[in-house]
């Protein structure tokens, strides 16, 4: 892997690179760089196939980590781009009309996350949730038991343990836990 | 029945915005093959817009019983399959369990089933189709919630998307325990079944048209896009 990522250093300027295993690396890149190097990576470098599109949600740091993970199939290795984006102002150019596929990742992005890809087909348009008027649920600050109290029927006489202790009990009652 | 009970303080549904009807529901001016213009209006077309009625028993005890025999022993389950229990029907139809043995097969469309095998968890999308599904089968039918989902939410008791008591929906006949429940305890639950329906408790159908509008209540309480009739059957 080091070699390509050896040949991106000299073309583009990179954040962060983390090799994993000699077939998968990660690599931080600006959000305005991410297309630029994308393309490069799938037209020169071989990584033809988009193997997913996903986000993480830094609530604490006030952004959203975006990871597009491409796949080189004659060489079968894996490289995967980091890009963090603003979570207040949450846009990020789409990648739909170099993989096609993209821009399902990205309508699901959009609702379970609420992060923009402006221009992607149906962005706009339901994925899965139907009728949804929270906030989106993916996102950090959602609190889903608390929607889940609020919203739907619960049949009271549900009791919680904790496995470890509950266990311990179980089996050796008596010793002091 | 209870009353009908808010879970929760704040109802969510107070703030829901209106939103418009889809597009393959609105009326709309069609051209026939020969020609002709017609409006169709598919909420009222292709719908029956009369509530269910409650079927009263038929004229004599031992007429009703011999009914309830017969309906115990041929048990028509809907082929519709919700949250992982529905892996469980598969060795159950194949010859390793053969429910078939007990008068039990499964059916393709909702016309030719009577009995509805919730097989797990329900987010709420898939409950909207269980309802439609549901109130198109014909009386008498029944419903089984399998697997601790139905009964109290299971594993999802705190998800966003899943309902946590079914029989607020749907009128449970049955529930069969466990996570997942095995064929030999869908196989015991569906014995059990004829029995109550032996016993001339199977009423679910009739109970669903008593409180037809407290489930209706509920059921619009966490499906927000209800763009259906209230009776589709
Ligand atoms: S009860 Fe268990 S097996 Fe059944 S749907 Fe729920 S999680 Fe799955």
């Amino acid at each position: 892997m080091k070699d390509l990522t050896d040949r991106l250093g000299t073309l583009f300027s990179l954040g962060d690179i983390t090799e994993k295993r000699d077939d998968l690396a990660f690599v931080s890149v600006a959000p305005d760089l991410l297309r630029a190097v994308i393309t490069h990576l799938r037209d020169v470098e071989g990584f033809t196939h988009l193997v997913l599109l996903t986000a993480v949600d830094w609530i604490e740091g006030g952004q959203f980590q975006l990871t597009y993970l491409v796949h080189n199939r004659t060489r079968a290795r894996d490289i995967g781009l980091r890009v963090f984006i603003d979570r207040e102002e949450a846009t990020m150019a789409g990648i739909h009309d170099l993989w096609p596929t993209a821009a399902t990742y990205q309508r699901e992005l959009k609702e379970m996350f609420g992060i923009d890809f402006p221009g992607s087909p149906r962005i706009d348009e339901e994925f899965i949730l139907e009728g949804w008027t929270d906030i989106p649920p993916y996102r950090r600050d959602f609190d889903t038991k608390k929607y889940a109290e609020e919203t739907y029927f619960h049949r009271p006489g549900r009791e919680t343990f904790d496995p470890a202790t509950h266990m311990k009990d179980k089996l050796y009652p008596g010793e002091a836990s | 029945m209870e009353a009908f009970v808010k879970p929760g303080e704040k109802n969510r549904l107070k703030e829901r915005p209106e939103r418009p009807v889809k597009q393959e529901l609105q009326p709309r001016v069609v051209k026939t093959p020969d020609g002709q213009e017609i409006t169709v209006e598919p909420l009222k077309d292709y719908y029956c817009e009369a509530p269910p009625r409650v079927h009263p028993p038929a004229y004599a005890k031992i007429v009703e019983d011999l009914f309830n025999w017969a309906r115990a022993e041929s048990l028509w389950i809907l082929g519709f399959g919700t949250g992982c229990g529905a892996i469980e029907m598969r060795p159950l139809m194949t010859p390793r369990f053969d429910a078939y043995r007990y008068g039990i097969q499964w059916r393709p469309t909702p016309r030719q089933a009577n009995l509805f095998v919730i097989s797990g968890y329900l987010s709420v999308k898939t409950l909207k189709r269980a309802i439609r599904s549901y109130e198109q089968m014909q009386n008498p039918k029944y419903v089984v919630g399998l697997g601790s989902c139905t009964i109290n939410g299971g594993m999802y008791w705190d998800s966003y998307n899943t309902i946590k008591r079914l029989d607020r929906y749907l009128p449970v006949d049955l529930y069969i325990t466990g996570c997942m429940p095995r064929p030999e305890a869908l196989l015991a639950g569906f014995l059990e079944l004829k029995k109550i329906i032996k016993a001339g408790k199977g009423e679910g159908a009739n109970r669903y048209a008593e409180n037809f509008d407290w489930y209706k209540a509920n059921q619009k309480q966490v499906i927000h896009d209800w763009d259906m009739p209230d009776y589709s059957w």
